[in-house]
């Protein structure tokens, strides 16, 4: 298919000016560089001032201190290697996880989770889907519960106290990257972070104030301790479940 | 090649016929070869089919929004509307589902094919989790094909669970009930919890320590579990206590989880699924579980 008629020169035309690119390295790094830019800044930079990227909901909190270790463990254990957060917009993820992901149910997710394999299933709407009881057994062996489950077990959460003696840090590097946690939340953080596994603490109550609707009770079937399983089913059992669907306006939000 | 001058000019190839690039290393030179012609003008395709896309679809951002595209296009209009087409499919079969009620679809043998077949789908994706392929549960998660039920097996029992489900805190009208940790409060010595576990197991038929003071058990039972287990021990599915004469042991028959149950209490935890299902869906779950082997009337 190769064109082998012409014998002659090349004419030169406004394409022959390329070959400044072609025979200087230096030059060409700076030409992608320059090119990549422009991607970037038109693909990329608008998200961040485009009031129609984020849609308005209600209901969406930042995480609490103990949802915020959960989600640490999380990233640890690399649970995003093998479970997306992200319902696509498609009929059939629609009909076996619930309604599609929005923009706003990860805005406080700093990063976010969305994954991009699916080895196992979708993690977006897995809150208030089972049990505590039912996560517990499944961390500590995923085939008790599961028979057909590839997933490994993880036995040591339940086994190994939760460290958040940094939780308050975590949570002003959060804000600094536009997480509204207040002077307030940082400061309550380690009493919060107790009083949402044992709904009896003292300060149980500024707790719920402070963050509505959160699930205050012992998550790992052990009151005596704070684990890293609890740390971890607070998170699962708090995803997707903050937006309230019933005042959400579909029409509205069409992308 | 023999010639190592150092070519400045481009110049004929006597074996291709091409022109070379008029540069040599070490006496190398290089065809000037231009691109297939077939292969450009793809190249100028795909350029001319973008400008296209632009105008067709949502594209550039602006100021405040982004260009909307002549064919307003919008992925989640259009995975609405694949659901609304979806569930106009469903109702051509299924649409009596949606007034029919609980008994109308369990006495009426198309709408019960219907919902089974649709709520055997919605199990898969939603119940088997923890009840299991099929429904016959394990691991703490009971059983839903037997005719043991701890809340009731009729129709209005099942979809009050499937609705509201048990111990459910985010929902006011799910199924509560708390049985006491009778050794861990110090209601029961342990050693009153050993009489009281073989008087129980007396009465579901299983093996009993020689030497238990099965009276003493019995008067035990009826101080501390009678109130809710019942007198005859066959359980009250109002208060999500199960019949303790039967063969069926959610946490284990053997002695050592009968103690832990004594001592630390049970409570399973079920989540509600009004709101996450559709009201149809619902029905139809309940009707395949009630039709899985111990529906009740």
């Amino acid at each position: 298919m190769s064109d082998t008629t012409s014998g002659k020169a090349p004419k030169p035309s406004l394409w022959s000016k390329h070959k400044i690119f072609e025979t200087n390295s230096i030059i060409l790094v700076l030409g992608v560089l320059v090119m990549i830019s422009f991607g970037g800044l038109v693909e990329i930079a608008p998200l961040f001032y485009l009031k129609s990227t984020i849609e308005k909901v209600d209901g969406m909190r930042p995480y609490t201190p103990l949802e915020l270790a959960g989600r640490a463990i999380y990233v640890r254990e690399g649970c995003y290697n093998c479970h997306s957060q992200m319902i696509r917009p498609l009929r059939d993820e629609i009909e076996r996880y619930g309604h599609y992901s929005l923009a706003a149910e990860s805005m406080y997710d700093k990063p976010f989770q969305w994954g991009s394999k699916r080895t196992g299933p979708d993690l977006a709407r897995v809150g208030a889907k089972y049990s505590d009881d039912w996560h517990l057994q499944h961390l500590n062996a995923p085939r008790s519960i599961v028979p057909q489950s590839i997933m490994p077990g993880y036995p040591f959460l339940a086994k190994t106290d939760l460290s958040y003696d940094d939780i308050a840090t975590e949570m002003k590097v959060q804000s600094m990257t536009g997480v509204p946690y207040t002077k307030e939340m940082m400061a309550a953080a380690m009493d919060d972070l107790r009083a949402q596994t044992d709904p009896d603490h003292p300060k149980a109550a500024d707790f719920a104030r402070r963050y509505p609707k959160a699930n205050m009770r012992d998550f790992d079937g052990n009151p005596q301790r704070i684990t890293e399983a609890d740390a971890l089913i607070a998170y699962l059992q708090v995803l997707g479940t903050l937006v309230d669907f019933t005042t959400y306006d579909n029409k509205a939000n069409l992308r | 090649m023999a010639d190592t001058t150092q070519n400045t000019h481009a110049e004929l190839d006597a074996v291709s016929g091409q022109t070379t690039t008029g540069h040599s290393w070490d006496g190398i030179r290089e065809l000037n070869t231009p691109l297939p012609r077939w292969w450009l003008w793809t190249f100028y395709l795909t350029i001319l089919w973008s400008i296209g896309y632009w105008i067709v679809y949502p594209a550039w951002p602006l100021v405040s929004s982004h260009t909307k595209g002549l064919l307003g296009y919008s992925s989640r209009a259009a995975v609405a509307e694949d659901i609304r087409r979806l569930e106009a499919r469903r109702d051509q079969q299924a649409a009596v589902l949606r007034t029919a009620d609980l008994e109308q679809i369990r006495n009426d043998p198309t709408l019960l094919r219907l919902a089974v077949a649709r709520g055997k789908a919605a199990f898969g994706d939603n119940c088997a989790g923890c009840h299991g392929l099929g429904g016959v549960g394990g691991n703490t998660f009971p059983n839903l094909t037997d005719d043991e039920w701890i809340w009731g097996g009729t129709l209005a029992d099942i979809s009050t669970t499937i609705n509201h489900g048990i111990r459910w805190d985010q929902d006011n009208n799910s199924r509560v009930s708390q049985m006491l940790a009778f050794g861990r409060t110090g209601i029961l010595k342990p050693a009153e919890i050993g009489t009281v576990v073989e008087y129980v197991r007396s009465l579901a038929g299983l093996d009993v320590a020689n030497g238990t003071d099965l009276a003493a058990g019995a008067k035990l039972y009826a101080d501390n579990c009678a109130s809710c287990h019942g007198d005859q021990a066959k359980g009250n599915k109002d208060l999500g206590a199960p019949d303790l004469t039967d063969a069926i042991w959610l946490y284990g028959s053997s002695r050592a989880a009968m103690v832990e149950t004594v001592t630390n209490g049970r409570g399973g935890v079920m989540p509600a699924w009004s709101g996450r299902l559709d009201p149809v869906t619902i029905k139809a779950l309940t009707v395949y579980v009630h039709s899985l082997g111990g529906g009740q009337k």
